[in-house]
């Protein structure tokens, strides 16, 4: 289900007021002294965490009020819990972001509710924010996995290490590992 | 808290040099007794701590390389910035000290964040400390007018170049404007980013402060309270020439002036405006990238405990036997 | 961090002007699970006749240091204060400018701002103030003093092992104030009162005994290069020699044990004995130092020295005129920049030239050691070697300059002249993550351990953000780099950032295009992959 036009329109008109605040809030997750820094420093190679934020909140967001379903959210929102898995975060304060966009959202738009009357609008797009939330929360959990996995494939090559060490030499430790 | 502290201390001094040098009997105390004790420790302290420096050894040599070493001769290398002679070594030490080399290396930007025209800040950095540094060399340098009779030329010549624009009476000197610039440039920056705020120390702001005073003092006196110039001369040459003169009425401003750059001058040798000497003893900088080329001696090359292949073949000699490796001792 | 309660424009309103409620000196350091390593095994600090071998972690409330804790640190720094001028003068004439705070790969990937190498360094800035600085004597905290307690020690623990000594922010630095041997100093303090960690204590006992950080004992080591010249046959068709331990060899080939134990650095293994033998080279591997990397270097210079011993011991007892050394990042800092101060001199060894060139490498005549890139390269330069570039048409090759060889030696464009002579596709990285700006793998120095995995994975974003634009933008596939920590640690690094790139050495790359006399038909490189892949990725 789209999200129906008036609503639509008021927030593409919004976007960067929305998208701007929303940035902000994710920011504010980490520490005073290198907000500045994550918000500010602009070259991509020199500040990946911001920019990846930045850049793909504005992505997100049109399609989340766009017409078509598309995959381009999932890739984006990928990369974003993708930092936020490996960072000082409990799993709810990683995915926690997505949530915050509601509130954004109903800030900012407080107003025009009452006049242009669009609360089951509302609903529709809440609904789907509430599906990326899930995407997010599989998104943080396969990031998860596949650390324990990195963890794990290091433990085993180095046991086999390990088992060098006392003569027993296996050499297809790096065939195992390359296979 | 950090910030608060160092002005306060500004404050302080301020207030010090005012309350004394209105008091009459205090001239000599002021103009010629500070100053002189100052000046000892100035150069006492700076001794002191190169000396200091100097006497702890440069065990190893670790310059920190920034480009393409010289190897085989058909690979072009870079002089500068990977020096691998002396005369690339003070090369690189003038583009650094003169320049500010490692500092500018922060502008190059590239790949931006879309069509969108963005800057670093770093950059500014750069500006900032560079046309604090120039400056601050120009105004010392000019000011050996008031010390020197006759005056020498080329202390005249960066005296005109400095007034060049004639703009106003007495006319304006560029530097003037220009360190105020900077020195408000380095401190807001260190008051609004975060991160400076959150490194910065009263030791940082401290010395901003003293020396945006000392030249606040110093535009002050020349463009809006006048001071007897003559007088304020003969003091100078008489310290300069160790025969201390005070002559009377030259204006509480100028003594105000004379302690802070008299507090600077004691503070020098504590702080980290031991930059100054120090970057030519920094042995990232100062080293030639041809450690393979040429041995570098440390003095206290202590022996260690090594494992030698005596021991070693002794501990494995069966398995190496086994192995059919060759052996030392069968 | 923000509570969980603050609603969004709460926070929105909090970020603006926010500062933190107190300085740093207040903020106490938490050892959460993935951000640190394990303490050192107390078995080997015993061996290695290291302070204060115990059982304990750094999660533990009681660290069990000894009683004297104090006072053996602060001797230890007064002692490094008149033995270093580097850690003199750095001490003494940082302006906190910050040009290096954003330089950080650790502190870009993770936020934390004592992740700055300025803040890093003021953690021992702060006690040498209060202990060994008059203005810190006085003015205490207003001087930015603070004295050293127990919370510092865990402070200096959790902060100098977060540090890889890439050294990319002393390049930056007006002053090049060196974080990376500030690190090495502090990490000598605190070794002193038995706080270290088991991925550096254990490499380092089992180099000492073994020769190489594995542990792998000679006839260990025999094998695995037999069995890597049985692979090459199969591979090439062609039997090379590996001769080990022979006296009289005119060369003596040291590299990182990983080379013959890990992978992907096997690969690169198989390459060296390809060229090796291809152009004839009269040389030998030792078991005595099977080993090039220097663990030891991450912890003190004493055990830097006592492990590099055996490099200068082993090429005196077995006769060879000089020594070449295989891909390696830290090993070859140390044999760059210390080796020859610490072992040398060199005198029972020659000026190194190569045997096959005729090449007098001059830029070695005192340390006596080549690297392989400068010595490869130089042959590719006289002729001397054929290579089929269209052998690696399956890789689409990007190159990670290792922090040490690039702002180290220098050692630039030598690495990246061998991959243009083994490969079509060779695409670089942006500029400000390549030469001497490049981007740490995350994990050098000793903290390449899954224990730390998060850790690594933050500081390694820099890094792999600059392989994925080059993936999305030149469809790379293939990250060259030359070292054994990087061969180790990027691999995980590409599978939790980017996915689709393998890892491997430039020798690797080398032997995949090398033409041997006498090889059978080959459609393979050295990993058994097909030379081409059937509708490659089309250039947008």
């Amino acid at each position: 289900m789209s999200v129906t036009a008036m609503l639509q329109e008021l927030l593409i008109r919004k976007k960067s007021a929305i998208v701007d605040k929303w940035v902000k809030i994710f920011l504010g997750y980490y520490p005073a002294e290198s907000l500045k820094f994550l918000a500010s420093q602009k070259d991509r190679f020199a500040n990946p965490v911001g920019y990846t934020i930045s850049s793909s909140a504005g992505a997100i967001f049109d399609e989340l009020i766009g017409d078509s379903e598309s995959s381009m959210t999932e890739a984006l929102l990928k990369d974003v819990v993708r930092i936020r898995a490996v960072q000082e975060f409990s799993p709810s304060q990683a995915v926690r972001f997505v949530f915050d966009l509601k509130g954004v959202i109903r800030n900012e738009i407080r107003k025009e509710i009452d006049w242009i009357d669009c609360r089951d609008e509302l609903e529709v797009l809440e609904s789907r924010i509430d599906n990326l939330a899930l995407i997010a929360f599989d998104s943080y959990m396969e990031s998860r996995e596949r650390l324990f996995r990195i963890r794990i494939d290091e433990v085993k090559a180095r046991s086999s290490e390990a088992a060098a060490e006392n003569g027993g030499v296996q050499n297809d430790s790096h065939v195992k590992r390359n296979g | 808290m950090n910030v608060i502290f160092s002005l306060f201390a500004i404050l302080i001094i301020i207030a010090a040099a005012f309350l004394g040098a209105s008091v009459p009997r205090l001239d000599f105390l002021f103009g010629v007794a500070i100053p002189y004790a100052a000046i000892t420790i100035f150069l006492g302290g700076i001794i002191y701590r190169v000396v200091k420096w100097s006497t702890s050894p440069v065990p190893f040599h670790i310059p920190t390389v920034a480009g393409q070493q010289k190897s085989l001769p058909w690979i072009k290398d870079s002089p500068l910035e990977s020096p691998h002679n002396t005369w690339g070594v003070i090369g690189r030490m003038a583009l650094e000290v003169l320049f500010f080399r490692s500092l500018f290396r922060n502008t190059k930007m590239e790949m931006k964040n879309g069509p969108k025209l963005t800057y670093g800040s770093s950059k500014y950095l750069w500006l900032g400390a560079i046309v604090f540094h120039w400056s601050m060399l120009i105004i010392i340098l000019r000011h050996l007018r008031l010390f020197m009779q006759p005056i020498p030329a080329f202390v005249l010549g960066v005296d005109g170049i400095d007034g060049f624009f004639q703009v106003g009476l007495p006319g304006l000197y560029v530097t003037d404007v220009l360190i105020l610039s900077a020195l408000t440039f380095l401190i807001l920056r260190r008051l609004t980013v975060p991160r400076l705020r959150y490194i910065s120390l009263s030791s940082d702001y401290f010395p901003l402060f003293l020396i945006f005073s000392i030249a606040a003092t110093g535009i002050l006196m020349r463009y809006f309270f006048r001071i007897d110039l003559v007088n304020a001369k003969e003091l100078a040459v008489g310290l300069f020439s160790f025969h201390p003169v005070v002559p009377q009425g030259i204006g509480v401003l100028f003594y105000v002036h004379l302690f802070l750059v008299s507090t600077l001058l004691v503070y020098f040798p504590f702080s980290k405006l031991l930059h100054m000497p120090g970057i030519f003893l920094s042995p990232t900088r100062n080293l030639a990238n041809n450690s393979r080329m040429k041995r570098h001696v440390n003095p206290w090359n202590h022996p260690v405990r090594v494992h030698t292949y005596e021991e070693y073949e002794d501990e494995y000699r069966e398995k190496m036997k086994e192995a059919g490796l060759p052996l030392d001792k069968e | 961090m923000a509570g969980p309660k603050l609603k969004p424009e709460e926070l929105a309103s909090k970020i603006k002007y926010s500062l933190p409620p107190k300085g740093w000196m207040d903020q106490p350091v938490e050892f959460k699970e993935g951000t640190f390593s394990y303490s050192g095994n107390p078995k080997n600090i015993e061996y290695m006749d290291l302070p204060n071998p115990r059982k304990w972690q750094p999660t533990d409330p009681d660290w069990k240091l000894p009683e004297n804790w104090k006072e053996i640190i602060l001797e230890g720094l007064k002692d490094r204060l008149h033995r270093f001028r580097s850690l003199q003068i750095f001490m003494d004439i940082c302006v906190r400018c910050g040009a290096c705070a954003d330089k950080c790969h650790f502190f870009i990937g993770s936020g934390d701002p004592k992740n700055m190498p300025v803040m890093r360094a003021e953690l021992l800035r702060a006690v040498y103030r209060n202990d060994f600085a008059l203005a810190g004597k006085i003015f205490g905290r207003f001087a930015g003093a603070r004295e050293l307690t127990l919370d510092v020690v865990k402070e200096w623990f959790y902060y100098f092992y977060q540090c890889t000594q890439c050294r990319r922010c002393s390049v930056f630095c007006p002053y090049g104030i060196d974080t990376a041997e500030i690190t090495l100093l502090v990490r000598e303090l605190l070794s002193l009162v038995g706080v270290n960690i088991d991925w550096i204590v254990t490499p380092v006992a089992n180099s000492f005994r073994t020769g190489n950080h594995l542990g792998i004992q000679p006839h260990g080591f025999k094998d695995s290069i037999d069995f890597a010249v049985d692979e090459l046959e199969s591979i090439t068709g062609v039997r090379v020699e590996a001769p080990i331990n022979k006296k009289g060899a005119e060369i003596l080939f040291i590299t990182p044990s990983a080379d013959y134990f890990g992978s992907p650095h096997y690969y690169t293994l198989l390459g060296y004995l390809a060229l090796f033998h291809e152009i004839g080279l009269d040389y030998t591997w030792s078991t005595y130092a099977s080993e090039g990397g220097n663990f030891g270097s991450f912890i003190s210079h004493d055990l830097m020295k006592s492990l590099n011993a055996k490099m200068y011991a082993e090429a005196k007892r077995l006769g060879v005129k000089w020594i070449l050394g295989g891909e390696c990042g830290h090993m070859w800092r140390v044999v760059h920049q210390y080796m020859n101060t610490l072992n040398g001199p060199a005198d029972f060894l020659e000026e190194p030239v190569s045997p096959i060139t005729g090449t007098r490498f001059e830029n070695a005549r005192s340390t006596k050691m080549v690297h392989i890139c400068e010595f490869t390269a130089d042959l590719i330069k006289n002729g001397k070697i054929r290579l089929d570039k269209g052998r690696n048409d399956n890789r689409r090759v990007t190159f990670h300059d290792s922090c040490n060889p690039a702002r180290a030696l220098g050692l630039i464009e030598e690495p990246r002249y061998l991959i243009r002579n083994s490969c079509n596709y060779f695409f670089e990285m942006p500029e400000n993550t390549i030469r001497e700006q490049t981007f740490c793998c995350g994990s050098g120095a000793g903290l390449g351990t899954d224990e730390n995995l998060e850790m690594r994975m933050r500081g390694g974003l820099p890094r792999a953000n600059a392989v994925k634009f080059v993936k999305e933008e030149h469809g790379v596939n293939f990250l060259g780099c030359i070292c054994a920590i990087d061969k180790a640690t990027l691999p995980p690094l590409m599978e939790y950032w980017v996915g689709g790139v393998e890892v491997g050495g430039v020798h690797e790359l080398v032997g995949n295009a090398l033409i041997m006399n006498g090889e059978k038909e080959r459609t393979t490189d050295l990993r058994g992959e097909p030379f081409h892949i059937e509708g490659n990725w089309n250039a947008r």
